[in-house]
């Protein structure tokens, strides 16, 4: 009975959420709190798996989730609108494109993850590019490659007329919803999670404690470190495209590095090297947010206030290196629970 | 484990208790009608919002006092919902979004620059709830988009304009550009301006930009002196236009300054912190916008009184423009006749009577919305007076006459759209 | 010619200020190995100062600067009190984040109290131009350059010849060792955050002189920059820090010049990006070595 929890369990919360908003009983509002915090979930694991799990400093995680919002939202207001009604792939003269009303009718629904994992393959792709220089570069100067990516991203959209310049793209069609956000979370958290108790993962667990060791000791360092930061962003990817198509609009600015560090304070706040922490995390930060947006531009001098606090009296965040037992695959929890006595 | 359990139950108790809503009122809506207001109140533009906001307050002021608007044999308040989308696009489109969905709004006012209305026009549009932008002044907003309205001219209009008067005015022929390639507004504005004036047989010389946030102008002005240009249109706002005057002053371009360039502005310009922020080295530059303080009529004159009163300083045209657009609103509601209380159906009923208004005559001009939904006025310039602290009237250009310039050349508004 | 000489003088002027803040950078990094991410919101803070001493309490060019660098560096003492100090010993993430707080911190609680109205410094240095074949310059930018400079090389003969500055140069080179030797090593890491925030407000001052609108978010994409530029240089090098600041500023300048100004913030980090991948510690930097 004990192996079906979890599974049970999410298949019971994946209904009453779906039925709940399908049916009218949560407003738009709390549909889009849900939303928002299922993508949260999404970007926190995947980033905990190069900052905790890795070790390293990467602050660019918004330029992914750019990649990944922009091929989907191209795809969805440019290239289907122009198989389907002919509309122009370039915007012609200084107006923007139609984007006509095929999106509201359910083929889309069957084509979206299709969409989703195309932008999850683009940003993915990108990811090379910041795995390459970390072969030989650690620490902080990665940390600045990683800052100078996101910009660079940003900065490449922002002059790409083609793609709408730093005015954006507009009237993306609504496709991203509660039972998609839901399927994909899960998906997230069961990929990274048995990614790091692979032997791979192994891999990249020994890269952070100490490369060198972990090298000499047969560990592909290059290999984990290429599949680290590819998985990595394929998920940040993946929350771009669900955030595209949740906001109908995206410019540049929205992937800044302001939004590369909501995520990072998500990962410290709900713990580094953990799973579940990144779960909690990501709830923690959505629900603060929102609890805290009565008190206007003050919510913004709280909320670091209370990131300052948790650093200096709680830095392993809520479940820093700990996980949720029913994580646990079966053979770790022996271990874990010897290791955390 | 226990605590697992407590973090889902408490996740669970706040989802639940906020699913709850209020039981059904009788009179439609309790007797209150609800007008989202979306204005940049922080952010770099900050009198705009709140020109906004007191506008729309002293329109709310003045019809409550007279006992609320009457519909279908029912009297209702307005009630305003003041957010702040911080002049962030993404905040517009989040705060048009939760005006719409959460706080159940009869009509979204705002936004009002147009990086921001324009994608706050597209969830207004996606999500079906009338839209009148007292300020956008860019196509995009309303194009092709049937639920949003707009109270200003639009740029097709006020860009050309600009471009002919630089031409006329100054007797050039050498044009140079500086804008902003992050705002749609300025983007817009750079492109047709170029469109216009070298339709018109102008040459442009330089056509430079920079990004949002920029200070430092020197290397794109230096470029702009080289080129030999003799008038420079710099379509920016407010908190921009100083810096770029001084430098400009400064690196030797203007009169001001030894050289021989005049600079012209847009409606964006228009605004008190304009002097206060820049001073001497702006007096005697022009610029178009929506209507001149000077010249203003009877009606006009009252509002710019109630303004001063309430805010302590002279309107800048969007505080105008948003008294016009709840005022419309209450025009759309008279020409709607009854509300039903069926959010939907009353919200569709609203954006029919908006579409019906026929010669509005409000403290900004008389307007009746085109199909696409924006407003056909007069473009008035005026010159700055750094020592009066004021803007002075100098000309007004109305359509037909622009529409008469473009034609001597062989152009047409409709030719230049594409 | 004169354009190129023209452009030279913003370069200059431009990378000035980019080296007083970066400085402050490769200080702090240099003594605790931390990026201090709230010193571009110091800087903003400088700014303000300077705003208030020369609205409210009128004071001149020179008084005002002091009494910036003055306020200032006691707030950046304040900071390392009571958000570094306790994290001295923990891992360095934990500052860092700590540090990214306090920045977001002084940004918003600036925006909160004093409203987001853009404000405009008295002019407060002479106006007038010189013109040198075709070359303007003006007495702001002379003055600006000036000024800069006196206080880079105020700086060197502090760290170099001083003390103190002998101090923070043996914390940066073995941070355990030396409390063992009876330096007071909680004395000059406040010493440094103070000399570092200090030269932030004067860059403050001189930035807000320059290009006279303030507000409370000007301190974000300065500080990136500034920090980019102590990158470049080498974070930790002093004179590092100096060389990348004028780089940044002649990248920034001259693509602005020759390419179309919208692709300036591009090119700046693609080169950053080029620099790093061939030099990754910069080029003063020095590489730490790893014993295995």
């Amino acid at each position: 009975m004990k192996k079906y929890y979890v599974p049970l369990g999410l298949i019971g919360l994946f209904i009453v959420l779906t039925g709940a908003s399908w049916l009218g009983l949560f407003s738009d509002y709390i549909q889009t709190v849900l939303i928002f915090m299922g993508i949260n979930v999404i970007l926190t694991v995947s980033l905990n798996l190069v900052n905790g799990y890795m070790g390293e400093f990467s602050v660019g995680h918004a330029g992914f989730m750019a990649i990944g919002a922009y091929i989907t939202a191209i795809i969805t207001t440019r290239v289907i609108p122009h198989f389907v009604l002919g509309a122009p792939l370039i915007p012609t003269g200084l107006y923007p494109p139609e984007v006509g009303t095929w999106a509201k009718g359910p083929a889309v629904q069957l084509v979206f993850p299709v969409i989703l994992l195309l932008g999850g393959l683009g940003a993915a792709l990108a990811g090379l590019l910041v795995a390459v220089p970390s072969f030989k570069i650690r620490g902080d100067y990665l940390a600045i490659i990683t800052l100078a990516f996101n910009y660079i991203v940003k900065s490449s959209f922002e002059n790409t007329q083609a793609l709408g310049g730093s005015r954006g793209l507009v009237s993306i069609p609504r496709i991203t919803t509660v039972p998609w956000v839901f399927l994909w979370a899960v998906v997230s958290l069961w990929a990274i999670r048995n990614f790091i108790y692979s032997s791979y993962g192994r891999g990249v667990l020994a890269i952070r404690e100490d490369e060198i060791a972990a090298e000499l000791m047969t560990v592909n360092t290059r290999r984990s470190k290429i599949l680290a930061f590819c998985i990595s962003s394929f998920f940040a990817g993946i929350g771009g495209g669900l955030l595209a198509h949740l906001l109908l609009y995206i410019n540049p600015t929205t992937f800044s590095i302001f939004k590369s560090t909501e995520v990072l304070v998500m990962v410290y706040l709900g713990g580094m090297s953990s799973v579940s922490g990144s779960l909690l995390g990501a709830i923690a930060y959505t629900v603060l947010v929102e609890v805290l947006r009565p008190l206007g531009l003050w919510k913004w001098v709280v909320i670091p206030l209370l990131l300052i606090f948790l650093m200096l009296f709680r830095r392993e965040g809520i479940y820093g290196g700990r996980e949720f037992k029913l994580l646990l695959p079966k053979e770790e929890v022996k271990g874990y629970a010897s290791a955390t006595d | 484990m226990s605590k697992k359990i407590l973090v889902l139950s408490l996740i669970f108790a706040f989802i639940l208790l906020s699913a709850c809503g209020p039981a059904k009122p009788k009179v439609p809506y309790g007797g209150e009608l609800k007008v989202g207001v979306n204005a940049e109140i922080t952010g770099a533009i900050p009198t705009v919002g709140e020109a906004c906001v007191a506008g729309a307050e002293i329109a709310r002021d003045e019809i409550n006092g007279a006992g609320g608007v009457e519909i279908g044999g029912q009297k209702y308040t307005i009630a305003l919902v003041v957010q702040d989308n911080e002049n962030k696009p993404e905040s517009a489109a989040a705060v048009a979004r939760r005006l719409v969905t959460e706080d159940k709004v009869l009509v979204h006012i705002g936004a009002n620059a147009s990086k921001n209305a324009i994608p706050a026009g597209g969830v207004c549009n996606e999500l079906e709830c009338p839209m009148i932008s007292p300020w956008s002044t860019n196509p995009y907003t309303t194009l092709r988009r049937p639920w949003v309205f707009r109270v200003p001219f639009i740029d097709s209009f006020q860009a050309g304009v600009n471009a002919w008067f630089g031409m006329d005015e100054f007797k050039a022929t050498k044009g140079a550009v500086l804008f902003d390639i992050g705002s749609d507004a300025c983007y817009f504005q750079g492109h047709f301006f170029k469109r216009v004036w070298e339709g018109l047989g102008g040459e442009m010389v330089a056509f430079t930009t920079f990004t949002t946030g920029d200070k430092d102008f020197t290397a794109q002005l230096t470029k702009i002196k080289d080129s030999g240009a003799e008038v420079l249109y710099v379509p920016q706002y407010y908190d921009e236009v100083p810096l770029i005057v001084k430098q400009a002053n400064r690196l030797g371009l203007t009169p001001k300054g030894g050289g021989t360039i005049r600079i012209i502005g847009h409606d964006g310009w228009e605004s008190p912190d304009l002097i206060k922020l820049c001073g001497e080295d702006c007096d005697g530059l022009f610029f178009t916008t929506h209507w001149a303080l000077d010249i203003a009529g009877e009606k006009t004159q009252a509002f710019i009184q109630k303004f001063r009163d309430k805010v302590g300083k002279d309107p800048e045209s969007t505080g105008g423009l948003t008294y016009d657009a709840v005022y419309l609103f209450v025009q759309a509601l008279k020409n709607c006749g009854e509300l039903t209380g069926d959010l939907a159906k009353d919200r569709k009923c609203i954006r029919d009577g908006l579409a019906a208004v026929k010669g509005f005559e409000g403290v900004t001009g008389t307007m009746t919305p085109t199909s696409e939904g924006d407003m056909i006025k007069s473009v008035h310039i005026v010159q700055v007076d750094a020592k009066g602290n004021r803007f002075k009237w100098y000309r007004t250009v109305d359509p037909a006459a622009y529409e008469a310039a473009l034609s001597e050349h062989g152009l047409s508004v409709e030719d230049l759209m594409k | 010619m004169m354009y190129v000489l023209q452009q030279l003088v913003n370069a200059v002027q431009l990378g000035s200020i980019y080296a007083l803040i970066a400085l402050g950078y490769s200080m702090v990094y240099g003594v605790l190995f931390m990026v201090n991410f709230a010193h571009g919101d110091v800087f903003m803070v400088g700014a303000f100062v300077a705003f208030f001493a020369a609205t409210l309490l009128k004071l001149p060019f020179v008084p005002t600067l002091l009494l910036s660098m003055l306020g200032t560096a006691f707030l950046g003492m304040t900071i390392e009190r009571v958000a570094y100090r306790p994290l001295r010993t923990a891992p360095k993430l934990s500052v860092v984040i700590t540090a990214w707080g306090v920045g977001l911190f002084l940004e918003y609680i600036t925006l909160a109290s004093l409203g987001p109205w853009r404000r405009t410094l008295p002019p407060l240095l002479p106006e007038q131009v010189y013109e040198i074949q075709e070359v303007r310059i003006s007495a702001l930018q002379l003055i600006i350059i000036g000024v800069s400079i006196g206080l880079m090389v105020l700086l060197d003969f502090v760290v170099e010849r001083t003390q103190e500055g002998m101090a923070m140069r043996a914390i940066a080179y073995d941070r355990f060792a030396v409390p063992l030797m009876g330096v007071p090593v909680n004395r000059i890491i406040s010493l440094t955050f103070a000399i570092g925030s200090g030269l932030a407000a004067a860059g403050g001052t001189l930035f807000s002189t320059a290009y006279p609108i303030i507000e409370p978010m000007m301190g974000m994409m300065i500080g990136w920059k500034a920090f980019i530029a102590a990158v470049v240089g080498g974070i930790g090098s002093i004179r590092g820090a100096v060389v990348g600041a004028f780089l940044l500023g002649l990248i920034e300048i001259g693509t602005g010049a020759i390419f179309p100004s919208r692709l300036r913030d591009l090119i700046s980090f693609v080169v950053v990006w080029i620099i790093l991948m061939i030099k990754p510690t910069g080029f003063f930097g020095v590489a730490r070595r790893q014993k295995v």
